[in-house]
């Protein structure tokens, strides 16, 4: 990278600044989600309520699953910083792990939801549920797909010390889909929601 | 996606690949055929690309909007029935939107703001190249509805519930949903590209405040874009479930909120607003300056009113919803926004007034357009402060007053500047001059055509006509003003046709002629220091920056006596492009076959999900390939690597 040549410059390279640039265009995205689902989360229609539905308990703890995730991403990135590539492929592979395990987490409350009569036609209530929830599930997705490639590029010896900044950028976006969840989390489950 | 970080191979295009056929792991030759415009990464490249495809969407929309005022030139019309008419007017505005205003300006900012800040490239140009090709084969797909017998009629704004599928059952809304989905891909990719090149890639010295004004506003103009875009991303996404997947997001009989998607649609069509008219502000701002023989006047405070205007663009929004019934208060506040949103634009055409003051003024074509828009935007303004006040805007809704309103913001604000830019950059782009004699016909044509068609509007608006009607009685006093409007529309139509007339007769006559020197307008910004055309590498040295507008400076100083005289001639000042030992990017397959995969999807959640199969295949094939394309000439010898970054795949792909 050249930032060197050019004084004006911002001082952080190309791609992380392109990546940080696309996590603020994602805020919009997940804001326009939550935005819906504040609107909607009282209207459930004759299907079941969020109040009667949720099961906070076990969401708070594939929750911390996830945040644990953000945990061993940084015990990746500075493994591979010291130049560990063992230790790197290790916290990799945990990461996407427990992002697997969030992930199946999510696809049993799907189900289960489903079993108790919340479908995605329910309600407006359900519609936005499961948009909003899916779509973070398919992000936190998308970054077990980087990962693992990360893992086998790694695996192939391609991942080296001095182009850690690749995992870095992964590891922002890794971060952000965490920190999106704690917004979700916190306005699906923990504000009060309405029962019937 | 894996980007090349800089611009750093051959420049020779016969050996910017290993020789291998088309393998995954090679990257294309250049050359000069067909293939080297399909795999070319060369941001002046896309820019004529995407100036091409948007003139060819021009014509589309312009067919569309002549056959609307054919329709309407009298009472009782039959040249297209009710239908054909709905489906008529909303491609038209679908069309002129997204598929003609905001292509053209991304074509200039993507000529112009590598030129203009002095860098080789944008940051990313493979990602450059996959913007063009997801916009094209967005807007393909959308024009392919009519080929399907099945175009979208609900307005370019597609109003749910009306667009869901108990009011819209056929195609047409999906076809509406997906495009606009996939060119909103292309606009956030482009957005973001080029705000990391703005922000990375300055030539040494140029500080923000030394960028020129287009630069600014395209800046602005990005910055919108990815914060807007995703927001008509969830509107889009939750119609298309709504309509394919049985989702209740609005539909009104399960409890769901009517008033959703015109909250949704408005706080992106609000900044939207403002994308589509910044790059002509941006443009004429070059072009008074340089026909004033004067600098702009009051340059911080045409950047501040610029960025102000991006800031405030996104508390109006409401301000188109001030009939359904949002409440008094909501209608108080966004009516107050509305007014003080009028206050930097016009700093902006007091500013342009300003730069003419007492300049010697040269109404070549460029500056006839540009002074077309000054003059035609603030029409266009003064009646949108008119919206502001929400009594009087209640009368004017859904009337032909809000059509005038926006068409002399659209056509006479963003078209015009345009249009100056055409006249402006041809010699950039091509090495000649356009025609002014064919020049100052089109303007002319363009402009009292445009008056004639959208001017009567305001007047019909107000006697009561409504809007997105296919036909009227004869007795309202409607007849005059509507054949006068089709006649104007005919009018424009012409003035479109001289331009193309010109086109070809300036390249006909420029043929075998060397091309033009140096410099023809006697301009100030940084892309004319580079020959016209602008050679592969753009700057044989990256200059140095010292002033705001440090081209002018290099040709002008002032003598003992404080008079400003010239100091250099142009040829001096000028780079002759025959630098060779520069490097540039290599070309790439892989932006094209991933765009091409986009169609798939969209007409496979249409008509067979399988559809979707090779269409996925072709996007996650060409992100991994793209990720593995060795990033350049491997006998190159250059230290770069290559990353991830934009969160869709992940590979370290360094060859070195």
């Amino acid at each position: 990278m050249t930032e060197n040549e050019h004084s004006v410059g911002t001082g952080v390279s190309n791609n992380k600044l392109l990546m940080w640039v696309f996590l603020g265009s994602e805020c919009l995205l997940f804001g326009g989600l939550i935005s819906t689902y504040l609107i909607y989360r009282s209207r459930f229609a004759d299907g079941p309520a969020p109040g009667d539905i949720f099961d906070i308990p076990f969401t708070s703890v594939s929750s911390f699953v996830l945040l644990m995730s953000s945990l061993t991403m940084v015990l990746s990135l500075s493994s591979l910083q010291r130049g560990d590539y063992r230790n790197t492929r290790l916290w990799l592979l945990t990461t996407a792990l427990l992002g697997a395990l969030f992930i199946g987490g999510q696809v049993y409350e799907f189900t289960t939801f489903l079993r108790e009569g919340l479908g995605y036609s329910t309600s407006p209530f359900s519609s936005a549920f499961f948009t909003l929830t899916g779509f973070h599930g398919v992000h936190v997705s998308i970054g077990i797909v980087m990962l693992m490639s990360l893992y086998v590029s790694s695996m192939r010896g391609n991942l080296k010390r001095e182009s850690s900044e690749t995992l870095e950028i992964v590891g922002l976006y890794w971060h952000f889909v965490d920190v999106v969840w704690i917004f979700i989390f916190t306005v699906i489950y923990l504000v009060p929601s309405p029962t019937s | 996606m894996t980007q090349t970080v800089e611009p750093q191979v051959e420049s020779t295009s016969e050996d910017q690949t290993k020789h291998q056929p088309l393998g995954v792991y090679t990257r294309p030759k250049g050359g000069n055929g067909w293939r080297d415009w399909v795999t070319t990464v060369d941001h002046k490249k896309i820019g004529v690309l995407y100036g091409a495809a948007a003139l060819f969407f021009f014509l589309i929309g312009g067919i569309e909007a002549l056959l609307i005022r054919l329709q309407l030139a009298t009472p009782n019309g039959t040249v297209l029935g009710a239908d054909m008419y709905n489906q008529m007017f909303t491609m038209h505005g679908v069309t002129m939107v997204f598929l003609v205003i905001m292509p053209l300006a991304a074509a200039f900012a993507n000529y112009l703001l590598p030129l203009q800040i002095g860098a080789r490239d944008v940051a990313f140009p493979r990602l450059n190249a996959l913007s063009f090709w997801v916009f094209l084969a967005g807007g393909l797909f959308l024009n392919t509805a009519w080929l399907f017998g099945d175009a979208p009629d609900g307005g370019w704004f597609g109003y749910a519930p009306n667009t869901g599928i108990v009011f819209s059952p056929g195609n047409g809304m999906d076809f509406y949903a997906i495009g606009l989905q996939i060119t909103g891909i292309a606009s956030l990719v482009s957005a973001m590209n080029l705000i990391v090149t703005v922000l990375n890639m300055r030539a040494p010295g140029m500080t923000l405040f030394k960028m020129p004004v287009f630069t600014w506003m395209i800046l602005v103009v990005q910055f919108l874009l990815v914060f807007a875009v995703p927001v008509i991303t969830v509107a889009l996404f939750l119609l298309l479930f709504d309509r394919n997947f049985g989702s209740n997001f609005f539909n009104p009989v399960m409890g769901a909120d009517p008033l959703l998607w015109q909250h949704l649609f408005w706080i992106f069509g609000h900044p939207e607003v403002y994308i589509l008219i910044l790059p002509s502000f941006g443009i004429i701002s070059e072009v008074i300056p340089t026909f004033s023989r004067k600098p702009i006047f009051g340059y911080p405070f045409m950047v501040f009113s610029g960025i102000a205007i991006g800031f405030m663009g996104w508390g109006v929004w409401a301000h188109h919803m001030f009939v359904s019934g949002i409440g008094p208060i909501s209608v108080a506040a966004f009516s107050l926004s509305t007014m003080f949103i009028a206050v930097p634009t016009g700093v902006k055409i007091l500013n342009w007034m300003a730069t003419m003051w007492g300049g010697k003024l040269l109404f070549n074509t460029p500056m006839l357009f540009a002074t077309g828009v000054v003059s035609m935007f603030t029409v266009g303004g003064l009646s949108g402060v008119t919206h502001a006040v929400a009594p009087a805007d209640t009368q004017q809704t859904d009337t032909y007053y809000i059509v005038a309103h926006f068409h002399y913001v659209i056509f006479g604000g963003a078209l015009l500047g345009i249009f100056a830019g055409f006249y402006f950059w041809w010699p950039k782009v091509f090495g000649h001059m356009l025609g002014e004699k064919l020049g100052k016909l089109n303007f002319w044509l363009m402009l009292i055509g445009f008056n004639l068609t959208f001017g009567p509007m305001h007047i019909l608006g107000l006697q009561g006509m409504s809007r997105r009607i296919h036909t009227y009685s004869p007795g309202f006093g409607f007849e005059l003003w509507n054949m006068v409007e089709t006649i104007g529309s005919f009018i424009i139509g012409l003035g479109v046709l001289f331009f193309l007339i010109n086109i070809y007769v300036s390249a006909k006559k420029a043929k075998g002629q060397p091309p033009i020197g140096p410099d023809p307008w006697d301009a100030r910004s940084l892309e004319w220091i580079t020959p016209n055309p602008t050679p592969i590498h753009n700057f044989d040295e990256v200059p140095n920056i010292e002033e705001l507008d440090d081209f002018w400076h290099r040709k002008y100083g002032k003598d003992e006596n404080g008079k400003i005289v010239r100091i250099a001639s142009a040829e001096e000042v000028c780079q002759d492009g025959s630098a060779t030992d520069t490097h540039l990017p290599s070309p790439s397959y892989w932006p094209l076959v991933l765009a091409l995969g986009f169609p798939f999807i969209g007409y496979g959640l249409i008509y067979s999900l399988w559809l979707c199969v090779p269409g996925g295949i072709m996007i996650l094939m060409s992100i991994y390939a793209w990720a593995f394309e060795p990033p350049d000439d491997p006998e190159g010898n250059h230290g770069d690597h290559h990353e991830d970054t934009t969160g869709e795949v992940a590979e370290e792909v360094s060859v070195d």
